[in-house]
């Protein structure tokens, strides 16, 4: 029993808790700019003239009707063959960006739909532009309504960064398929693998139920 | 209320067309409005009279024909038109209250992010606001929180904060139930009163009768006639104008 602690611990937790490092500014960097990139998006698709509308669609299309892993693929391995060179980290991060991205922008686009007219109507007969009424009424109200999805579509991309260690980034999964295949413990090392997997994904889930409640408005939900 | 001949006009309308699939709504309106005038515009529904209304601050853009504000055309104002609409102000049927945004955080909105009035002077004026609408103690409760009375008042409050030239009602107290109907034209009469410059769609008979300078009888996208409530109320020019509004004294009440 003894020999198992002093295993996980001086063995196996030091190169898992560098990859969970890794893993965690994997997401650091990809959830908040895959947010606002989705927001974005959403409001191109939904208020945008024909042209940008058409180029979101495409591109809602383009990264959820394709493997995440294919994306990565091509950012990685296919994007130096025009020239273009992104380390792992960087190749995974833009990658994880664009998908969830489109993922995000496809719940907010439902909520900024849900939004009465009436809304914007009141925004512009105010005097607001177009755009001060997107921010200022509309964005406000759908993004509230968006949380629950994209809470969904966050504590997804905390999993699937595991996709990170396909184009060599060595992050938390990455380091335990390294450190199992060396001492032959799968079971073991992937168990404390899920464990922190859970445990991060446990933490994130509380501070979006948190941020839900914050945000919270009689009337809004 | 005497209407001051004199008075400048504030909103012109010239020959309004508006075309909706292929259905005329609007055929050709024309009226102005002069300040401290109040005009009640009523008509059976499916008139148009919503669309007229949404086409003086061109949340609707007419097909044809001219709105003036003041002298100045805002018919193809295109970019200009949002300064336009600071000055006219536009309360609902259904409200349309920001719902993110309590009763106070309402009225101060267009204060701070249109007008770009500081924070605080903004706040004091959204304040004042809310008092003259008697909502005061209302001021951190949200829509959802509200009576339908309220919250129509709070939007009348909110357009107020703006200092319109002039405000348009579209059906104020439609949506309401009945009992809370009072409130609001209560409201609206106090602006009157105080010399507020409207253009009203009602059904409120009775409420017309007593605010209205000029009565605008509206059917199938035309004025068919207009004059001071005595008038049409008493001495109709057409029958249609007699049939309607018997009907809708009996239906509506005084």
């Amino acid at each position: 029993m003894n020999e198992l602690y002093s295993f996980i611990r001086d063995i196996v937790l030091p190169p898992l808790l560098e990859g969970t490092l890794v893993t965690l500014q994997l997401i650091v960097l990809s959830i908040p700019l895959g947010f606002i990139l989705g927001i974005l998006i959403a409001v191109g698709r939904v208020y945008g003239n024909k042209i940008i509308s058409f180029f979101c669609t495409i591109y809602v299309l383009f990264f959820r009707g394709t493997p995440l892993l294919v994306q990565l693929f091509i950012l990685y391995y296919g994007l130096p063959s025009v020239g273009i060179f992104f380390s792992p980290f960087v190749a995974a991060v833009l990658g994880f960006i664009l998908c969830s991205s489109a993922y995000h922008s496809e719940y907010i686009r439902g909520a900024i739909q849900s939004i009465k007219s009436g809304q914007m109507m009141a925004a512009e007969a105010l005097g607001m532009s177009r755009n001060q009424a997107i921010l200022y009424v509309i964005l406000p109200q759908a993004l509230r309504r968006a949380i629950p999805g994209c809470s969904n579509e966050i504590i997804y991309l905390v999993k699937y960064s595991s996709l990170a260690f396909m184009v060599t980034c060595v992050e938390l999964t990455g380091a335990g398929k390294i450190i199992a295949s060396r001492y032959f413990e799968y079971t073991l090392v992937f168990a404390v693998v899920g464990a922190i997997y859970l445990l991060m994904v446990s933490v994130i889930t509380k501070v979006l139920n948190t941020l839900e409640k914050k945000l919270e408005i009689p009337g809004i939900g | 209320m005497p209407k001051d001949e004199t008075n400048e006009v504030v909103l012109k309308v010239e020959e309004i067309y508006k075309n909706y699939k292929g259905k005329e709504v609007l055929k050709g309106i024309s009226f102005e409005v002069r300040k401290g005038e109040v005009k009640v515009i009523i008509g059976p529904s499916g008139t148009g009279k919503s669309t007229l209304l949404r086409c003086l601050n061109l949340l609707t853009v007419p097909d044809k024909g001219r709105v003036y504000l003041e002298g100045e055309e805002i018919t193809h104002a295109k970019k200009n038109i949002h300064q336009f609409r600071q000055k006219i102000g536009m309360v609902f049927q259904d409200f349309n209250l920001f719902d993110h945004l309590t009763a106070l955080g309402n009225v101060e909105i267009g204060l701070t992010r249109v007008k770009k009035m500081e924070r605080e002077k903004a706040r004091e004026k959204a304040q004042e606001e809310l008092r003259r609408v008697g909502l005061e103690e209302q001021a951190n409760l949200y829509p959802a929180q509200l009576s339908g009375g309220q919250k129509q008042r709070v939007s009348i409050a909110r357009t107020l904060a703006m200092d319109p030239k002039v405000i348009l009602f579209d059906e104020p107290t439609s949506a309401l139930d009945p009992e809370l109907i009072g409130e609001v034209l209560e409201v609206i009469k106090n602006l009157a009163l105080q010399g507020m410059t409207m253009v009203l769609v009602t059904h409120e008979m009775g409420f017309a009768r007593s605010v209205a300078n000029e009565i605008i009888f509206m059917e199938e996208g035309k004025i068919l006639e207009s004059g001071p409530p005595a008038q049409l109320f008493s001495n109709p020019k057409y029958e249609r104008t007699r049939q309607f509004l018997h009907k809708i004294t009996e239906l509506y009440g005084e």
